[in-house]
């Protein structure tokens, strides 16, 4: 009787384990917690937005950063009230359209600091994708626009394209190859542009 | 390559092998124009200032492949001995300069404040005016660039 009772408690013990094992999760736990390839596209992103090519012209305080430490623009540089600088000395001033090799002076075309409602120094990846998808801080853009803005735009793209500083050595670039993270923005928006929830 | 430009009223073609060689290399060496200096070579010290198409810009660092079709003025094109500018003449009359190495950068870049700021304070002065001077003329320039800001707004006056 012994041996009867325990071979039924085994057997329904495996049933129940299989059960849990097999559970489909719930609509809650998915919009929770995004499918894993997601978020590899998401963390992926902004693996290359939160770096510092990216950083160094959305300041928190107007004032633009600059090298591999972001240290505050020489000359006491700032846009607090105009991104492109002051009225006579701004950023056309020494920026031009490309990089200029021989002064180790960086420039792309529309060369300025990101308007002071795009401030990502010192948010996390989180608030920077947040902030970015929010027309009332990204410029009024629709999600299409602001994926072609992060895949084409050519500031943007500068930043595998970083030329010298003023020592002759190269600039870093983000951590993703360019190909490599226009793919995952695309395929991040194409995802349905997904933030994590906060950890 | 050739380049095509106006500079101080004048049109002129170079011929440079290499697009991205200074507009100030072209200034000194090719146009003989040798009032804009060179300091330092890395758009940080503003001896190299002149004008394309009006906005004051460092011509060290400024690939004269970009000049194509521009109006440049550089320090001898901002006025004459007869008819100086008003910057030119504020500089005399407070005797600005130490050395003068570094003036002709500066009056470039005050000229090129008063055309957007016409009587501008102490601060917008010292946001934009940022060159550099080694002899410290800093004083006297302030004075210069408000009496400039003077001369210039009776001149318009009259
Ligand atoms: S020589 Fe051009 S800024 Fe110093
Ligand atoms: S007067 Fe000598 S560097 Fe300015």
């Amino acid at each position: 009787m012994k041996a009867r009772l325990f071979t039924l408690f085994l057997f329904c013990a495996g049933v129940l384990f299989a059960m849990h094992w097999n559970r489909p999760k719930s609509t809650m736990e998915v919009v929770e917690e995004p499918p894993v390839v997601e978020r590899e596209n998401f963390d992926k992103m902004m693996s290359v937005l939160t770096h510092r090519r990216c950083v160094n012209c959305h300041p928190n305080d107007g004032v633009p950063k600059q090298g591999e430490d972001s240290h505050p623009h020489n000359f006491g540089i700032n846009g607090k009230q105009d991104s492109h600088g002051f009225a006579a000395t701004n950023c056309a001033s020494c920026h031009q359209a490309e990089n200029n090799t021989y002064s180790g002076v960086p420039g792309a075309p529309e060369w300025s600091l990101a308007p002071s409602s795009m401030k990502w120094e010192g948010l996390s990846p989180i608030e920077i994708a947040e902030s970015m998808m929010d027309p009332k801080r990204n410029g009024g853009r629709t999600p299409d626009e602001v994926m072609h803005h992060l895949t084409e735009h050519e500031l943007v793209l500068w930043a595998w394209e970083p030329g010298v500083d003023a020592q002759g050595n190269p600039r870093e670039t983000p951590p993703l190859s360019k190909e490599e993270y226009i793919r995952v923005v695309k395929a991040w928006f194409e995802q349905g542009a997904v933030i994590p929830a906060a950890e | 390559m050739k380049i095509s430009f106006t500079i101080n009223g004048q049109d002129q073609t170079v011929e440079v092998a290499d697009p991205y060689t200074p507009l100030l290399w072209v200034v000194r060496d090719i146009l003989d124009l040798k009032g804009t200096k060179f300091g330092c070579g890395k758009a940080a010290c503003g001896a190299c200032t002149l004008h394309v198409n009006g906005e004051a810009v460092r011509s060290c660092s400024y690939a004269v492949k970009f000049a194509e079709g521009a109006q440049v003025t550089t320090i001898e094109g901002l006025g004459t001995k007869e008819n100086p500018h008003p910057v030119q003449q504020a500089w005399k009359d407070q005797v600005v300069p130490q050395c003068g190495y570094c003036q002709p950068g500066f009056m470039m870049a005050t000229a090129a404040l008063l055309e957007k700021i016409p009587n501008p304070t102490d601060e917008d002065i010292d946001q934009n005016i940022i060159n550099v001077c080694r002899c410290g003329t800093y004083y006297r320039m302030r004075k210069a660039i408000h009496q400039a800001a003077e001369l210039a707004n009776n001149s318009t006056k009259e």
